[in-house]
């Protein structure tokens, strides 16, 4: 028997609170979740800055990704298994390329991959490719096994099927951490009868659909998508944090630039402010390591680097008003010169942040050659796009929505004991 | 301050008026790949490269008033015209945008059609690939699309015809 079809002697379970159990019987699996890379996703949080919101949304990516394998497991092993248009040999790959879907997402990835001009998928990609434990496993399923994962994980392959398994407007990723991320932050939205959708869905030609049956079932998940943006990930306090840890992240950079001489040498930041950064570097990068800095940076000399790194640390977060940008950017303008006069680098101090610096969306239907909607399948065979079909899900996404807010530091600028009028000037604009 | 929004405006104003949501995306990732600092982060979905980001960038300018956007039926789909609003204007007289050279690429593109940028934009995807495997990759990728040797061909002269306007000697 191939090292592809080795089973475990006994079936592994991980307790999981949002899918009670994940299952394990495949050997490649086991193997895949004991690399050192897959174990460094146990520290990275899911949700980044959230936990500075919802005390509860500590869990990893590493909690996620096991999430997301087993969603696929269940729809191969039990819902797609013998159905015409699957392939029994796309199960291995199925189930690899949903575990390592996220396997190159760094610590708070979302603030430094802006900052440093870095995408997760590059070092996904890297990380399976590479001299890696993960693509040594993968090796021994096929020497170009690590390739076929690799290009599933990118949506470049030519197996569509597996594809909008693990990426497309109903996939395994999305059911996960919906489910996951609602569970850890106590919210009461985010749940949808995950169950029933597995039942309903079916390959057809290059992709998922699902039957027309289970459009009650899709609403729900497509509601729980629009809640959980809003009272989630769109949270403004949450903003507020990713706000100040991209501007710690740019101080850092500009200060190194400048040749500033550190108390704490940024050790593990130079391949990236130099632009030199190599996939070990990049390994080596968690969580902890990057508090570890933030942390130190507090006794800093630099007085913005070390305020900035005092309010991440502990929580002093900047506040915000509603900005709209095409009737105020001309009071932004007059904003930016006082805060300077104030003292206060606007650079660091007056931030605007809108809806489109987000890595999460919402539904939106047949956009002509975009992105492929939901699919569902009629009962006479036909396939047609969901929100022609359902009136709640045509109501929701069919509505723009977009917000932008100003964030400031109000202590800063309420705190009269220095220039005084000219901070007076501010709130007036700010109307605080 | 919404310096990417105004990278965005300044494409419009160039361009004159883009038709096509898909062609948007597409010029704006060539642009991006050939030479422009845009911001906005592309993976390849079912059409090829795709932003989330310049969807919802484009949606934000839109709301602002900056950009307008004109919805019309053809055949059995939907198509968007997009360009620059006389406040969008006056926002960027403002927000002055320094892109040397963007117009003369952004105006050429704009006179090629979506479904030759689709190819331009798979073949700069892949990049990092010999041309023979680019090549296997659009006949797979891209098997509904026809596109034939010579039009391959083409796309990759259109590249090279775009750095050189790009980074002129």
């Amino acid at each position: 028997m191939g090292y592809s079809e080795q089973k475990l002697q006994e079936e592994k379970v991980f307790k999981d609170p949002v899918h009670r159990y994940v299952h394990v019987r495949d050997q490649v699996i086991w193997d895949l979740i004991g690399t050192k890379e897959f174990q460094r996703l146990r520290r990275i949080k899911q949700l980044g800055t959230t936990f500075l919101t919802f005390h509860g949304a500590e869990h990893s990516r590493f909690n996620h990704s096991l999430g997301v394998y087993e969603i696929i497991r269940r729809i191969v092993d039990d819902v797609f298994d013998d159905r015409p248009k699957w392939s029994e040999e796309d199960r291995l790959l199925a189930l690899c390329a949903g575990l390592l879907h996220d396997l190159g997402h760094g610590p708070f990835s979302h603030s430094f991959e802006k900052v440093f001009d870095l995408d997760h998928e590059h070092y996904t990609q890297a990380t399976i490719l590479g001299e890696t434990e993960v693509n040594a496993v993968l090796r021994r399923v096929e020497q170009d096994f690590p390739k076929k994962v690799a290009e599933v994980i990118a949506k470049t392959s030519d197996k569509k099927i597996v594809i909008s398994l693990i990426s497309s407007q109903i996939d395994a990723d999305r059911m996960d951490y919906l489910q996951r991320d609602a569970y850890f932050t106590g919210v009461s939205y985010g749940h949808f009868d995950m169950e029933r959708i597995l039942r309903v869905m079916r390959p057809h030609e290059d992709q998922v659909v699902i039957k027309q049956t289970g459009m009650h079932a899709v609403e729900d998940y497509i509601m729980s998508r629009y809640q959980m943006y809003w009272q989630v990930y769109f949270h403004p306090v949450t903003r507020s944090a990713e706000v100040i840890l991209t501007k710690i992240l740019h101080r850092a950079k500009e200060l190194y630039e400048n040749g500033y001489s550190f108390r704490q040498e940024p050790t593990h930041f130079i391949s990236l402010f130099e632009n030199t950064l190599t996939l070990e570097d990049y390994l080596k990068l968690d969580e902890a390591v990057i508090l570890y800095y933030f942390q130190m940076w507090e006794a800093e000399e630099d007085e913005i680097l070390r305020d900035l790194c005092r309010r991440f640390v502990n929580r002093n977060l900047f506040k915000y008003v509603e900005f709209d940008p095409a009737k105020e950017y001309k009071k932004l303008a007059e904003l930016s010169v006082l805060f300077e006069k104030a003292g206060l680098a606007p650079d660091y101090y007056l931030v605007v942040d809108s809806s489109s610096d987000l890595p999460y969306d919402f539904y939106r239907p047949g956009e002509e050659e975009e992105r492929l909607p939901i699919h569902l399948l009629m009962k006479n065979g036909e396939i047609r796009e969901l929100s022609r079909e359902s009136e709640i899900v045509d109501a929701i996404s069919g509505k723009r929505r977009t917000d932008h807010k100003l964030y400031y530091p109000e202590d800063f600028l309420m705190d009269d004991s220095t220039k005084k009028t000219i901070k007076k000037q501010i709130r007036t604009l700010l109307d605080i | 301050m919404l310096k990417d929004h105004a990278k965005l405006m300044y494409a419009l104003q160039v361009s004159g008026e883009i038709t096509g949501r898909k062609k948007l995306q597409k010029m704006i990732y060539i642009a991006k790949k050939v030479a422009f600092p845009f911001q906005e982060r592309f993976q390849f979905h079912f059409y090829g490269p795709y932003s989330e980001e310049l969807t919802l960038r484009v949606e934000e300018l839109c709301n602002m008033g900056f950009l307008e956007e004109i919805k019309e039926k053809k055949g059995g789909y939907y198509q968007y015209r997009y360009s620059l609003t006389e406040s969008g204007q006056e926002f960027l007289s403002l927000n002055e945008v320094n892109m040397p050279h963007l117009e003369d690429c952004l105006i050429d593109m704009n006179g090629q059609s979506a479904r030759f940028l689709e190819l331009v934009s798979t073949i700069l995807y892949f990049d990092n690939l010999e041309k023979e495997e680019v090549t296997e990759k659009v006949f797979t990728l891209k098997k509904k699309q026809n596109y034939t040797p010579d039009e391959i061909e083409q796309a990759y002269q259109y590249v090279h015809h775009l750095q050189t306007k790009a980074k002129p000697q």
